[in-house]
């Protein structure tokens, strides 16, 4: 608590940064140790997380106010004017502090109480069971086995204690290997894929320089491609632009020479780096952050972001990776420079596109665990320094609040009948890709459509599985009184059940009402649809901008007449 | 002349190839006069394909040594090749439908001897829009009255017989306001918004010219306009020209109502694109997503370059601004361009959808698209002669019904649940607007129509769309009558490409298909459990 000097703020007002007509919001403005909170005239509460804040930033004061500006991580954009300079330097002062928290342990999620007891944490940790995951897709088996090389963390710090690798490979191989790998992390199961009986390695970028060779490396490769019964040649996929992937010869690093591994095939797929990444996501929001968009500005900001030519190249790379699998049954290894970016996008979204499992609810979590590497779940950089920040004890898991909440993630339309290894092949024509607005504008709700498709269908669901067993209900019920003798109580109760008012009837048909809108005449619009909240409501100054002289004059004139 | 003539082989063995989705056809390829054929034999399994002549926008032809290939392009955005045996007969066959294709005469056209089984000639003719919509706003308010000005077209050649206008203007008056509006599109009733009390009223410019003429009865059928909304009313004329581009009119006899003659009327310039640029936009957007090599950041520009989702945007807005003008503001709304026959349409018949819960309906919006468009006199004969493929452009080519589609379809995308139509009418509009075998889209104007004796001789395209097997295609199974306004967001974040249409027969139709199939699953679930309800109720009683 010792960042804040002010605690409460009133006649703040909030801005709608896509509003024209500078429409805005006046409350109070909390802050607390981990929340800022806004509440408005309405009531309505804006919780923003310390832990969330990218950016905040003070602009220069206006006549109504000091702006201050918050970005957040999860692109949520407020604009606030502080009344007074002062509460809006202490504000910022406190946000500065309070958004970069240098150690974890001052982090909400170390804070948090969900009001779980000690055994329900754990097993909200225990719901998610790699050695289990593995078991189903089939490892260990005759040619992969689970490897103690790292269970103390002494070959890679940065990879789990639990590692499959090919029955084959010796732990001197596996040492061997990882010394010649960047950061140590050796060729490991990342995926097995049971039918083909081909598998999805993962490793970092070999320290090749321009001619060094590791026998062991060679070595394990090659041990993985023997693990692949059908096919002898595997695939290397280096995931960076030929370009970078040289670059880093010069600095003792590089990518696997076809000459010394045999049975190879070595591929770039061009995927650019974080920093790439990271620029051109902030260009697309920067763009996309402006009101009033043209067509041009927006279009040639899509493009000069890059944002869409990336989130291509990956794709690109999974269907290449998934139909390495599919079609020549070859195991793949992927690698970029440190094997934790691109690799992991690689083989998270092929491994996504080959088993339909990952595209449940629970297949998914433990896929995104799999990958983004195990409320604690995203924090710290890999499983050891999770282990050290005691996670388990400290912090609750996410994944039993997801699942617990799943209605609200659940695709209604979704069919599980597709049987386990139906592939998909999504389409990556250019025109294929668009920008997410659901995501880079969550927050901004004038530029969402107006009602959902999402929240109708699952209702519909719900409310035709609520008939069903209406309907199985009553007609138990009917046949119980038709097997039995008319008896007047029976019949009583049986009309009372399935009387229009009887409570099930009720609950189900009141669907439709919820469905429906609000038929209230003082409404005129749907809730976040107002011709006010759009670029069109500039006109509303036209429309009511005073008449100069004559045109009033005139206007007395017209009255008069009528 | 007989369409034998310009046949020259009317049959030769081919292979059609329909697009990468598609399997190829074999069979024989017969020509008629208003159709291609391909009958695949005996033994294939597939059924007879058939192409209206019609809807063939260019053609292309290539010849090898013992064989040619002929490539269509509809109007309708679909490619289709054709590999001929014999060079003779690919290029007889390719002339061929080149001259059918291209027939100008409208009573010689395929509607005039389209006559599908289970419809009857005459059938849905019966909407009279004006008459009918006249009903409606009679219940409303008694400030108009239905005008047979018109009756012999003599007033205005592009007005139907009978117009919606103001009580207390005589047919005299209005039939000299009409002198003074290019093309005699005095001002008449488009909407009138119960709500609020105020009206839409359209028309085409007024014919100022450079010695600032002004019209008595021009301004007396404004004024009365105000009047009979409520005392003391307002009213904004929305130009969809720019003031600058107005003035110029002026030089050529046409203008804009000067401020002094009208008094309570406010002019706004709101520039939409009309005419051939709008059609060169069309053209390179189809371009642009014909394209299937193309990197990224060459789609984006190319999108960004052909400015199709700027016109959506702007067409949006403007409807969105008359729109409020009359919800929010209480204020009455003329809107005209130039001719008063495209862009003030596109705002006019948008607006009302925004405004109007009943032209959301299906019965309501077929019902919109032939009096604010089809009565209203959009020349769709001359607009959409040629679609966005033909290298044979005249300048009067123009997609603004296609900009309204797409309009509507974007207003479909933001209330999922409040058009009672899908994007299937959408898509079907825009095919029978440019070749139908209905007569619906025929000609560019009533008169034109009633000399054609199109309502006799030819089927209505909605007792077409009316038919109980359509209803699926068409229809929005999430539909829930919605009493609102609808107001969009014109944001460019919120528009999108509509890929329904411009890239229907290049990206391959499943996924979204499957999808839509377990929406009407799911919804079908819905309304068989609710009947089965009342069957178990029903019961009840017996017991």
């Amino acid at each position: 608590m010792e960042h804040i000097r002010t605690t409460k703020v009133e006649q703040v007002k909030l801005l709608d940064r896509f509003s024209t007509s500078n429409k805005s919001l006046t409350g109070t403005l909390y802050l607390t140790a981990t929340h800022l909170l806004f509440i408005d005239s309405h009531q309505k509460e804006t919780w923003i997380l310390h832990h969330h804040i990218a950016l905040v930033e003070k602009l220069a004061l206006t006549t109504s106010g000091c702006p201050l500006v918050i970005q957040c991580k999860n692109f949520r954009i407020v604009h606030f004017i502080v009344p007074r300079e002062r509460d809006c330097h202490d504000i910022y002062n406190s946000l500065l502090q309070l958004s970069k928290q240098a150690k974890y342990e001052d982090l909400y999620a170390f804070s948090y109480n969900p009001k779980q007891n000690d055994s329900e944490r754990l097993r909200g940790w225990q719901l998610i069971d790699l050695a289990e995951e593995y078991k189903r897709m089939g490892v260990p088996n005759s040619n992969w086995q689970l490897s103690d090389a790292n269970r103390e963390y002494k070959i890679c710090e940065t990879y789990p204690r639990e590692l499959y690798v090919p029955r084959i490979a010796s732990k001197p191989i596996i040492v061997g290997s990882s010394k010649f790998r960047s950061k140590g992390r050796f060729p490991v199961l990342s995926y097995y894929h049971e039918h083909k009986e081909a598998a999805i390695c993962r490793c970092s970028q070999p320290l090749s320089g321009f001619s060094a060779r590791c026998l062991e490396d060679e070595h394990l490769l090659q041990a993985i491609s023997k693990a692949n019964p059908v096919n002898r040649y595997m695939y290397v996929m280096d995931t960076r632009p030929k370009l970078n992937a040289m670059a880093n010869r010069a600095a003792g690093k590089g990518y696997e020479n076809e000459d010394n591994y045999s049975n190879i095939r070595f591929q770039f797929v061009g995927i650019e780096n974080i920093h790439v990444m990271r620029s051109s996501l902030q260009k697309l929001l920067e763009v996309n952050g402006t009101k009033g968009l043209s067509v041009s500005d927006f279009y040639s900001g899509l493009e000069s972001s890059g944002w869409l030519r990336h989130i291509k190249a990956v794709m690109d790379a999974a269907i290449f990776l998934a139909k390495a699998i599919t079609v020549e049954s070859a195991s793949v290894l992927v690698h970029c420079s440190d094997g934790w970016d691109r690799t992991s996008q690689v083989c998270s979204l092929g491994s996504l596109l080959l088993d339909s499992y990952y595209r449940t609810i629970k297949g998914f979590m433990i896929h995104e665990h799999i990958h983004s590497c195990q409320f604690g779940n995203f924090l710290g950089n890999c499983q050891k320094e999770r282990e050290e920040l005691k996670l388990k004890e400290k912090t609750y898991s996410l994944w039993p609040f997801l699942l617990d909440d799943q209605k609200k993630y659940l695709n209604p339309l979704y069919t599980s009948k597709s049987p386990k290894f139906t592939v998909l092949e999504p389409n990556t024509v250019s025109f294929n890709f668009k920008f997410w607005r659901n995501m880079y504008h969550q927050f901004d709700r004038t530029l969402h459509p107006r009602q959902s498709v999402f929240n109708i269908i699952t209702n519909m669901n719900e409310q035709n599985k609520q008939l069903e067993k209406d309907i199985k209900d009553l007609e138990s019920k009917i046949k119980q009184c038709k097997n039995k003798p008319t008896d007047g109580i029976l019949t009583k109760e049986l009309i009372h059940s399935v009387h229009p008012e009887s409570p099930t009837l009720k609950t189900s048909l009141c669907f439709k009402e919820q469905t429906l809108l609000p038929v209230n005449h003082a409404l005129r619009t749907i809730e976040g649809s107002n011709p006010a909240d759009n670029r069109y409501s500039e006109y509303a100054e036209e429309f009511s901008k005073s008449e100069p002289g004559v045109v009033s004059l005139e206007y007395g004139v017209a009255r008069m007449t009528c | 002349m007989e369409f034998s003539d310009l046949i020259r082989t009317g049959r030769a063995q081919a292979k059609l190839l329909r697009g990468p989705e598609a399997p190829p056809l074999r069979g024989t390829l017969c020509l008629t006069g208003h159709h291609l054929l391909l009958s695949p034999g005996p033994q294939a399994t597939s059924e007879l394909w058939l192409l209206l002549l019609r809807s063939v926008d260019s053609i292309e032809k290539r010849v090898a040594s013992d064989s040619g290939t002929i490539t269509l392009r509809c109007k309708d955005l679909r490619v289709l090749q054709l590999e001929i045996e014999g060079v003779e007969a690919s290029l007889d066959i390719a002339r061929s439908i080149e001259a059918l294709s291209s027939l100008e005469s409208v009573i010689t056209s395929f509607p005039f001897f389209y006559r599908p089984k289970g419809l009857r000639l005459g059938d849905a003719w019966h909407f009279h829009p004006p008459e009918r919509y006249y009903k409606r706003v009679a219940r409303e308010t008694n400030a108009w009255r239905l005008s047979e000005v018109n009756e012999d077209f003599s007033v205005c050649p592009s007005y139907p017989r009978a117009v919606i206008v103001p009580r207390s203007v005589d047919d005299g008056a209005l039939a000299r306001s009409a002198r003074f509006r290019q093309g005699g599109r005095f001002p008449v009733l488009s909407y009138h918004h119960a709500p609020s009390g105020t009206v839409l009223v359209r028309s085409s410019q007024p014919l100022t010219g450079p010695q600032k003429r002004r019209c008595a009865e021009d301004e007396e059928l404004l004024r009365a306009v105000l009047l009979g909304a409520r005392p003391g009313a307002r009213g904004f004329i929305v130009d969809t020209r720019s003031s600058q581009a107005a003035k110029q009119a002026r030089m050529t006899g046409g203008g804009t109502e000067a401020k002094a003659a009208y008094p309570g009327w406010k002019r706004l310039h709101r520039p939409l694109e009309r005419g051939q640029p709008l059609q060169e936009s069309f053209v390179r957007l189809v371009e642009a997503c014909g394209d299937l090599q193309q990197s990224t950041d060459s789609w984006l520009r190319r999108l960004e370059g052909c400015c199709w989702l700027a016109h959506v945007k702007e067409a949006l807005s403007t409807a969105c601004l008359a729109a409020q003008g009359m919800e929010r503001e209480g204020a009455c709304i003329l809107v005209h361009g130039a001719e008063g026959t495209d862009s003030t349409l596109l705002v006019t018949s948008l607006a009302q959808l925004i405004l109007d819960p009943l032209s959301r309906t299906m019965a309501g919006f077929q019902e919109l698209v032939e009096r604010e468009w089809i009565q209203a006199g959009h020349p769709f004969q001359l607009r959409c002669a040629h679609s966005a493929f033909s290298h044979a452009r005249s300048k009067h080519e123009a997609p603004t019904f296609l900009l309204f589609l797409d309009c509507v379809w974007q207003l479909g995308r933001q209330f999922p649940l409040s058009l009672e139509f899908g994007e299937g009418l959408l898509l079907a509009l825009f095919e029978h607007a440019y070749a139908s075998p209905f007569g619906t889209f025929l000609c560019n104007s009533e008169k034109e129509r009633c000399l054609c004796e199109v309502r006799t001789r030819t089927h209505s395209l909605w007792s077409g769309l009316n038919q109980p097997k359509e209803r699926r295609k068409l229809r929005n199974p999430l539909y829930a009558p919605n009493p609102l306004a609808i107001w969009p967001s014109v944001e460019l974040q919120s528009l999108r490409l509509w890929q329904g249409l411009f890239l229907r027969w290049i990206r391959p139709p499943e996924p979204s298909e499957v999808a839509w199939e377990k929406v009407w699953q799911i919804v079908t679930d819905k309304e068989k459990t609710k009947l089965s309800q009342p069957t178990v109720s029903a019961s009840e009683p017996q017991l």
